[in-house]
């Protein structure tokens, strides 16, 4: 019963980390795709966050009143990350701007369709 | 009874995320999926303030869900894909994705329970930080202590990422310009509603960041409160308004400043032949040199992270190239 419970975070932390892959393999479309590597990141987040957690802990800041404090340092990481983490993505959704200025596109298939075609020259499709 | 109480949320909120993803996967719909993401941060920020982790949630609450949801919806309207999406069926994704999930699966079955006390991670140095904290720092948030003092330079090396992010929006798509003709609808009463608003989001902000040695906050979250602030009001009252209140061009400045101004504070402890970003160089007593020190590098942080958040979404909202 214990074990079961121990575990309940990992497992279900595991399944959004490969429901985020599979939306990633699984959708064609680009932005969809980062909405998946998203929610991979906020699982591999939630997994730290509970390393930290210590059972009838307290939030890690120093009071009187108590002397069991979770673990602050995948706190820490995390919370540098999150930052990071949206500076990353909107770095990536500037990338898909571009690439639908470029192929007017931003279905994966019709991109590879696009740049099979000999005819197509991405340099005069690209905007300066 | 309450860490029963803790963990029934805890799995509440867990289901919540995964019935919210299925949703998400389900959808042709590019704005549904974008909303369903700012709930799903929502949720994980809850989970975070469940899971003892206040800092986290504050910065889930204000960057997940408040700035990404903006920024992907920005990004939206730039490449106009509201239409819907086609899904296709990859049997061998699937097969992919259940086979890692397997191997993970197997592989988290050694890990110690979840609020097991004893467990590794537990043992090695967040004791160590947790009583340091207290004697050589004397501020009570042992996360602002880790980020800023114990740990400054992998901040550092954040803060300098999060920069490098904001130059290379910057280089893709420019800093765009405010379209003059096209203004929101007047609606009066957004108007009346949103002005009190941004003054308590601004000093809120300022609370966040001077206040976050002693709770939850630091320069992180205030820097995207701030920023918020101002996006409010570029979607409540146009954009050129809000390019007049802060100009476009001087956010790069200000973004390089905010690094220039943590990196400098390094250097003072190296000039004072003490290690790089060694607060107790900055005075003579040396927990007022951390305070000091702290202070100057959340500022730092602070700054830089404001600045690079407005621009990037001026980068995404204005009008760029020859569209």
């Amino acid at each position: 019963m214990n074990e079961l419970l121990g575990h309940v975070n990992y497992w279900i932390v595991i399944f959004l980390m490969m429901m985020g892959l599979y939306m990633v393999i699984a959708s064609s479309n680009l932005i969809k795709k980062l909405i998946g590597i998203s929610v991979f990141q906020a699982s591999v987040f939630i997994l730290y966050i509970t390393f930290g957690k210590i059972t009838e802990g307290s939030p890690p800041i120093i009071t009187d009143n108590t002397d069991v404090y979770s673990n602050p340092l995948p706190h820490v990481l995390i919370l540098t990350a999150i930052v990071v983490g949206v500076a990353t993505t909107s770095v990536g959704l500037a990338l898909i701007v571009r690439i639908q200025e470029a192929y007017g596109s931003l279905d994966e298939d019709d991109i590879h369709d696009i740049n099979d075609n000999d005819d197509f020259d991405i340099k005069s499709r690209s905007i300066t | 009874m309450i860490e029963n109480l803790e963990l029934l949320i805890d799995v509440c909120l867990l289901t919540f995320l995964l019935l919210i993803v299925f949703a998400a996967i389900k959808t042709t719909n590019l704005f549904v999926a974008t909303m369903l993401f700012g709930i799903f941060s929502f949720v994980t920020a809850l989970l975070f303030l469940d899971l003892d982790a206040v800092d986290v949630a504050f910065t889930e609450a204000a960057v997940g869900a408040g700035f990404t949801t903006v920024l992907m919806l920005s990004a939206l309207r730039l490449t106009g894909a509201f239409e819907n999406v086609k899904h296709r069926h990859s049997v061998l994704g699937l097969f992919i994705v259940v086979l890692t999930g397997a191997a993970l699966i197997y592989g988290v079955a050694d890990f110690p329970n979840m609020g097991d006390a004893n467990a590794p991670v537990h043992l090695h140095i967040a004791p160590e930080y947790i009583q340091l904290t207290q004697e050589k720092i004397d501020i009570p948030n042992v996360v602002t202590a880790v980020l800023a003092s114990f740990r400054g330079y992998d901040t550092f090396g954040e803060t300098v990422v999060i920069f490098s992010a904001g130059a290379a929006v910057l280089l893709l798509l420019g800093m765009g310009h405010a379209e003059p003709k096209h203004e929101p609808e007047q609606n009066l009463v957004l108007w009346v509603v949103v002005k009190p608003f941004i003054a308590l989001i601004l000093i809120f902000g300022l609370y966040v960041q001077f206040h976050g040695d002693f709770g939850a906050g630091g320069g992180f979250q205030a820097g995207v409160i701030f920023a918020s602030g101002f996006i409010l009001y570029s979607l409540v009252f146009g954009e050129s308004y809000a390019r007049q209140v802060v100009p476009a061009s001087i956010l790069p400045r200000f973004a390089a400043l905010g690094v220039i101004i943590y990196g400098l504070t390094g250097l003072v402890s190296l000039l004072s032949d003490k290690t790089f970003l060694d607060y107790n160089a900055l005075s003579s007593n040396p927990v007022s040199g951390q305070h000091l020190g702290i202070l100057l590098v959340e500022a730092g942080v602070g700054l830089a992270v404001f600045s690079t958040v407005l621009l990037i979404f001026y980068s995404f909202s204005g009008v760029n190239h020859n569209e």
